[in-house]
């Protein structure tokens, strides 16, 4: 107890004081999802307004695969990421394995199911909302997504943070193709890992304060930005 | 200016959803001048019948017939809804964007979007958000898009639902005023007063079908069919 009790002040005085380490890692953190959430949202919107405005046989497959895809159990996905870009895989030549990359990569496969998913809803929901009049326009399918994405991107924005809560608390994943190396590829979550089992509780709490805070940020976020869309203040 | 896309030809044309016949089959043609008025009781198809002309509605069985390629035609059409659908962006946008998606730049497009929105009495509203504007609100807008990109033919589907007296009689003046520009209207009302004072000719729907199609006056002083006289006499129609 004694021993938490003080892992828990030396915790508040690194955060309080910016530690160096806490710092870096918790940098490293934000520089890792964020760049995953940019490329995952790139590939997942888009797709997203495509299912949404284009009838096509398969269509109603591609959207059940998606939401299986959102079940994946992120280890796995470190997994297949890591034989991809292993030395012997058929990726091995670029050398990505252990990281940041390798990371981004992981990451993005696991959120853009979850960003196309959440984004596909609203898109579909504003597409039945518009489609009679944006077909009389003649607007073209370019335009009809693009006209979508607009007019929905509090809703994307939305999808983007719930992707982004994901990529950043996630740790299965990015311990296997990272390997959490010390100043190279250690983020929040695998180091709290690592801290916790070599018992260094004031560094592991330390950082889960900041994995805590931007967690509650993010849903503070996505809250307002709720209230907002219902208030119609755009 | 004589539009090139009439006259227009129906030919058994049919329009079903889920095996029940909305409208249909009708048979007429239409020239391609001055306000055709379609009047009916309400279920009787008046929607379903504009949206099959327009081609928002598939057809199930017939033709219809430009006097140009079909896609060509639907470039020139605009269509105003019953139920105005408000772009989530605001008052201003809304009424720039068929601008918009046709190139038409952005000064240009505020420029012209201003006027409209004068025309329609929403000159003070450019800022607010459509989708919370009152239902009349709503409808001038949906007219001031629909006309900012100068259709040579108008669908309106009852476009003074939702209109005090006032607003109505400034509809009707933008309305014959883009007759008289050469555009051509096919409506569709309850109001037998607006129907009246707007109409070249009446097509009279029940039940899908196309009772009557005629000269205004002459329809309104002598209907062809019982069902005619009945409708204009505010008698229930079996
Ligand atoms: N998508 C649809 N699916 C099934 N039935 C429909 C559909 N759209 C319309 N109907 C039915 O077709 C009939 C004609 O509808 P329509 O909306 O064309 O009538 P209307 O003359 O415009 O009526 P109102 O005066 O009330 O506007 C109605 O009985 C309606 O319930
Ligand atoms: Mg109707």
């Amino acid at each position: 107890m004694n021993d938490i009790w003080g892992g828990l002040t030396q915790a508040v005085w690194l955060v309080v004081t910016l530690d160096a380490e806490l710092l870096e890692i918790s940098l490293r953190s934000l520089q890792v999802s964020v760049s995953a959430l940019i490329v995952a949202s790139l590939i997942a919107m888009p797709l997203a307004a495509f299912l949404s405005v284009k009838r096509f046989r398969m269509r109603r497959a591609v959207i059940a695969v998606l939401n299986a895809l959102m079940g994946l159990p992120p280890v796995v996905v470190g997994l297949v990421v890591y034989v991809l870009l292993s030395r012997s895989g058929p990726l091995g030549v670029l050398g990505l394995l252990f990281s940041p990359t390798a990371m981004i990569i992981a990451q993005v496969i696991i959120i853009v199911p979850l960003i196309a998913s959440i984004a596909h809803q609203s898109l579909r929901d504003l597409w039945q909302e518009y489609h009679d009049l944006l077909i009389s326009m003649n607007v073209t399918q370019r335009q009809k997504m693009a006209t979508l994405l607009w007019d929905a991107r509090r809703a994307l924005l939305t999808a983007a943070l719930a992707g982004f809560g994901r990529a950043i608390g996630e740790v299965g994943a990015i311990m296997v193709v990272g390997g959490n190396i010390d100043h190279a590829t250690r983020v929040l979550t695998t180091a709290i890992a690592l801290e916790t089992g070599k018992g260094e509780f004031a560094l592991a709490l330390a950082l889960g304060f900041v994995l805590i805070a931007l967690a509650i940020a993010i849903n503070l976020a996505i809250h307002w930005l709720g209230r907002t869309e219902r208030e119609g203040a755009w | 200016m004589v539009s090139t896309m009439f006259p227009l030809t129906l030919t058994g044309a049919r329009s079903a959803r889920a095996g029940k016949t909305l409208v249909g089959p009708v048979d007429l043609t239409l020239g391609g001048q001055g306000v055709t008025v379609v009047i009916g009781p309400n279920g009787a198809g008046k929607t379903s019948f504009l949206r099959m002309l327009h081609g928002a509605a598939r057809l199930s069985s017939g033709r219809i017939d430009w006097a140009c390629p079909t896609p060509e035609a639907q470039q020139k059409q605009g269509f105003v809804f019953q139920r105005p659908v408000m772009l989530r962006r605001s008052v201003l946008e809304n009424i720039i964007y068929p601008l918009r998606i046709k190139g038409v730049s952005r000064t240009e497009a505020t420029r012209r979007a201003h006027e409209w929105a004068e025309r329609v009495g929403l000159g003070d509203m450019l800022g607010r958000a459509a989708p919370v504007l009152s239902g009349g609100e709503q409808q001038k807008l949906a007219l001031a898009r629909a006309l900012i990109s100068s259709p040579e033919l108008l669908f309106l589907d009852e476009p003074c639902a939702a209109l005090d007296g006032r607003a109505m009689i400034d509809i009707e003046k933008i309305l014959t005023d883009a007759r008289a520009g050469g555009t051509r209207l096919i409506m569709s009302t309850h109001d037998m007063g607006q129907a009246r004072r707007l109409a070249d000719e009446v097509i009279f729907l029940v039940h899908g079908q196309a009772l009557e199609h005629a000269p205004a006056a002459q329809f309104f002083q002598s209907p062809a069919t019982a069902q005619g006289r009945a409708f204009l006499n505010g008698d229930i129609i079996a």
